[in-house]
């Protein structure tokens, strides 16, 4: 398949696996950002293919892992209650609260819709004007311009009966909380793609200009991922600290301006709470004030929890590249796919869940 | 003895059912919560030699001809998808149950669950195409039942079938038997069916229209038994798709099983749509896919049988079983490092992004 295929070829593979070998001469530490990304390493075993003093850490970009407790415990009494439909993206359905998921919502009742796109929570508040239809709307950069499109279709017909949970996160913060924190290991990153896609990288541009650190924008297959580690190696031997993109199908330097000028018209940038990291300042986006009658938040009152993750838990460490998976006690043990303990191991996506899926074997569990 | 010990147990780690629990929709996917339901519900009920085989059907003695017998209920929706209906599904799916036991299908019994309100010109459409699907697979409907739901209840239309077949002289097929060693051979694409009723149901087009590969396996058993009786499992890999039925062998079998990914063959059309819709073709459903683990010296033969048939022209030989790792399925990737081919906890669900 076009755009598959040839991204997926072992010869092109071996060849760059090769250039890597020849050019590291040290130890380098990379990290990748996306969760797509970490799961493509671990799905191919790419870490295992490249020489071992380029070392991979993965970084905090699942979006489905990162979104706080609070949120999903937010979205699980709303759609407990009467007259309410909540539309989500498939996978948010079995995250865990703090005492509950959304599957176990819609197993007692509750009126919970799995959607591709927000598109389609529109489509259902139309079809069901009686009822109170709600968007549990989260994501990175990415997903961010089609929420922030349904909030302002939905605003534009006057539809009364939907709004929005909004939790988006934000990359850029993240990498510099990640830079700035004195126990910092990572020398090089791989920039989100399909992030980049939208916003550009410019952001990068200046992130790597004050941290003197490469970043390369990269894509979500393996001959893609083995690049962009050949061009921050190549930087890093070269002392050369830039930003470059390997994505170029899809990522173009100013991003996508209509998503952006979309994003900034419903969107505001606001402190957020990260899923085992903790609050990072200017790291979220929420919905404006003028769009306060599709805000989820606002219409439904329904008491914010504090909670806590378990003591046992170190995502905080594997989010940040201090820590492997594998380096945990409770890894595979006490924390499984189905019994998570901590963030990266609630989706498929998450650094955690991914060595499960694909690598415990190798670990000897 | 006979042999009635739990074959899931220990291996198959299913995920546990805590007290208090509901029924979720994953507990219907085929994949680990099903495991757990079958497990501590209806195994911890049923105990019998017959059932501890854990196979599609059960066979049974009755005055020294054996039986295999099965059941299978069809709740799909969209009643119609391409290449296909409920109807000539609950015919294939449960003469497809009997094949892979190797045995010939004679009987079947249909049961109708009918939603008040549901057209009676749909309820034609099925049993017109339930009666043609018998008549091709050479099974008859020998007795059934229907009942009508108040709306609401029931989704239209929901159907159990039940089925008889006889077992030849010599053919012993059942999951617990595969050997290190073995071959394991797939008779055709990946993820027709379950991509056709996705496409359908999520109202997606594509430019080639994906087709249900929803047909009757019989007569393609019969034939690869005609070449040698050392098949030794034999699956249809519905839902949960390739992931749980090789799963299913290797904890049953108490072995471990590695897979060729560039040997899998999936359709361009079905990658594409998979990649677009965040899933994996291994987790996909067949209709009309049939998986065996043959003792390695018969293989290319029963592999040559395949391709003689219609329903196996495309049928590879995708793997080994093996003595390392026994329950667990790994993958050689197409760059040539390995990985664990899991079972899935519930239902396989779109990403984010």
């Amino acid at each position: 398949m076009k755009y598959l295929d040839e991204y997926r070829d072992a010869r092109l593979a071996r060849g760059l696996i090769a250039d890597i070998a020849q050019r590291a001469t040290r130890p380098w530490v990379l990290m990748e950002i996306c969760g797509g990304q970490t799961h493509t390493l671990m799905r191919y075993g790419i870490d295992e293919l490249i020489p071992s003093q380029v070392e991979l850490v993965h970084g905090p970009g699942c979006p489905v892992c990162v979104t706080a407790l609070e949120t999903i415990d937010r979205a699980i009494q709303i759609a407990s209650l009467p007259g309410v439909t909540l539309v989500s993206y498939g996978d948010m359905l079995r995250v865990p609260g703090s005492h509950s998921d959304l599957f176990h919502v819609k197993a007692g009742g509750g009126d919970v819709r799995v959607a591709y796109s927000p598109m389609e929570a529109l489509k259902v508040a139309r079809a069901n004007p009686r009822r109170k239809v709600v968007f549990l709307g989260i994501g990175f950069e990415t997903t961010a311009p089609a929420n922030a499109m349904a909030v302002w279709q939905g605003a534009r017909e006057g539809l009364g009966n939907f709004s929005m949970l909004a939790s988006h996160f934000l990359v850029p913060p993240a990498i510099r909380m990640l830079l700035e924190s004195p126990r910092n290991r990572v020398q090089g990153f791989i920039a989100p793609g399909h992030v980049c896609t939208v916003m550009g990288y410019r952001e990068y541009v200046e992130l790597s200009r004050k941290y003197g650190v490469p970043i390369v924008v990269g894509g979500f297959e393996p001959v893609d991922l083995l690049e962009a580690i050949s061009m921050l190696v190549t930087q890093l031997e070269q002392g050369r600290a830039e930003v470059e993109n390997q994505y170029v199908r899809s990522v173009a330097c100013e991003g996508n301006r209509f998503a952006q000028e979309l994003m900034d018209k419903v969107l505001e940038v606001c402190d957020r709470k990260w899923r085992g990291i903790g609050m990072i300042p200017q790291s979220g986006l929420r919905l404006r004030a003028e769009f306060a009658a599709y805000d989820a938040e606002k219409i439904f009152d329904v008491a914010a929890t504090t909670t806590e993750e378990p003591a046992e838990c170190i995502s905080a460490l594997v989010l940040q590249g201090l820590k492997k998976p594998v380096d945990c006690p409770a890894f595979a043990v006490r924390c499984t796919p189905a019994t998570p303990l901590g963030a990266p191991m609630v989706s498929g996506e998450g650094a955690c869940a991914a060595y499960y899926q694909y690598r415990r074997l190798a670990h000897k569990v | 003895m006979p042999d009635d010990r739990n074959p899931l147990e220990g291996l198959m780690c299913p995920v546990p059912l805590p007290a208090g629990e509901k029924i979720l929709l994953g507990h219907g996917s085929g994949g680990r919560l099903s495991a757990a339901l079958l497990q501590e519900v209806f195994l911890a009920a049923f105990r019998n030699p017959a059932l501890a085989k854990l196979n599609d059907q059960a066979v049974v003695d009755v005055g020294g001809v054996r039986l295999a017998f099965t059941t299978d209920s069809f709740v799909v929706n969209p009643l119609f998808f391409p290449g296909g209906d409920i109807g000539s599904l609950a015919v294939y799916g449960t003469v497809n149950d009997l094949a892979v036991g190797g045995a010939q299908p004679l009987f079947l019994s249909a049961g109708f669950i009918i939603e008040e309100g549901l057209p009676l010109e749909t309820l034609r459409r099925v049993v017109e195409s339930l009666r043609a699907a018998a008549k091709a697979a050479g099974v008859e409907v020998v007795t059934g039942d229907t009942k009508v739901v108040e709306r609401g209840k029931g989704d239209g239309l929901f159907i159990n079938t039940s089925g008889i077949g006889r077992v030849p002289a010599g053919v012993n097929l059942s999951a617990d038997q595969a050997r290190p060693g073995d071959c394991v051979l797939l008779s055709g694409t990946l993820g027709d069916h379950g991509i056709a009723i996705l496409s359908q149901r999520g109202g997606l087009e594509f430019e080639t229209p994906i087709i249900s590969d929803l047909a009757p396996l019989h007569s393609l058993v019969a034939a690869m038994l005609e070449v040698t009786h050392s098949i030794r499992c034999l699956r249809d890999p519905t839902r949960g798709g390739l992931s749980s039925t090789l799963n299913e062998f290797a904890a049953q079998s108490r072995v471990g099983i590695v897979v060729e990914e560039s040997a899998i063959p999936i359709r361009e059309e079905v990658k594409g749509a998979c990649e677009l819709l965040g899933l994996d073709a291994l987790y996909v459903a067949n209709e009309g896919r049939l998986v065996a683990v043959v003792a390695a010296p018969e293989a290319e033969r029963v592999l040559g049988a395949m391709h003689s048939h219609p329903l196996g022209a495309n049928a590879r030989l995708i793997g080994k079983v093996v003595d390392a790792h026994p329950g667990i399925v790994t993958m050689r990737t197409c760059l040539g490092t390995s990985r664990i081919v899991d079972m899935l906890a519930g239902d396989q669900l779109p990403r984010i992004c």
